[in-house]
């Protein structure tokens, strides 16, 4: 588990076979994402999103439906998206029925899967202390200074 | 969107034995390196290249007094931070809900029309 800049999650009414395609299909992803998406959903394939007058390379990673679909981008700079210079978004699909999916995404920037994997397992041993609850420790201190 | 001074910022705090640095220092106010490597479980030379790291990324300064080094937060620097996080994770959260509305919509259109 690389270490997580960010992590959400929601739960949806829908199959997962629905959400998947929600998530995966171009002109589905360009109604919650970039504005223009060019995409074919395979492993290692290349496409370009759009986002307003800015655009970039995107690579897929991994699609394993319906459950895990990743990508790399690196907007807005516009270099091919490659680990060292990206953030990877990374989609889990969770079905709790069969009416019912919890989707989970996460962002992770390069520098964090470049850790020594026992700084990984260090992180995810440590996964109470995620980046909310780091975000509101901060919070609080820096509102009693 | 991402600047390079964002990636400095991600990869200063991404790190959990930073985040630990920073924590101390956020509690403690100025103190040196070695009052710091008295309360991390990690080795002396990797709190002073942890404090590299969060000093390049302007999260924390450093002031000679005496003999001693000692450092501090930047406060301004950290509160950007926390912002800027706190907004990535809004913008997931508005990305989230839309696939929720769009999956809910596709799945209820699925229902009236029998297949």
């Amino acid at each position: 588990m690389p270490g997580l800049v960010i992590e959400r999650e929601i739960l949806i009414e829908a199959p997962v076979e629905v959400v998947w395609r929600t998530i995966t299909e171009p002109d589905q992803i360009s109604q919650w994402f970039a504005d223009k998406v060019e995409l074919v959903v395979a492993p290692g394939a290349h496409g370009y999103m759009e986002f307003g007058d800015q655009g970039g390379p995107v690579v897929v990673e991994t699609v394993d439906p319906p459950t895990r679909f990743s990508f790399r981008w690196n907007h807005p700079r516009g270099e091919e998206p490659v680990a060292g210079n990206s953030m990877l978004v990374e989609f889990t699909l969770t079905p709790e029925d069969d009416e019912r999916t919890r989707l989970r995404v996460t962002e992770s920037g390069h520098e964090l899967r470049a850790w020594p994997d026992a700084e990984k397992q260090r992180y995810s041993d440590e996964h109470r202390d995620g980046w909310g609850e780091f975000l509101d420790r901060l919070a609080t201190l820096l509102a009693k200074r | 969107m991402t600047t390079q001074a964002d990636d400095e910022l991600w990869s200063a705090i991404g790190d959990p034995s930073r985040r630990q640095v920073l924590d101390l220092l956020v509690s403690h106010g100025e103190v040196s390196a070695s009052w710091l490597a008295e309360r991390v479980p990690f080795s002396r030379q990797a709190v002073s290249k942890h404090l590299v790291v969060l000093e390049r990324a302007g999260l924390i300064t450093r002031r000679k007094q005496g003999r001693e080094v000692l450092y501090q937060v930047e406060a301004g620097r950290l509160d950007q931070a926390t912002r800027a996080m706190a907004e990535l994770a809004a913008q997931w959260d508005r990305r989230l809900a839309t696939i929720k509305r769009l999956a809910e919509t596709a799945h209820a259109e699925n229902k009236r029309k029998p297949s």
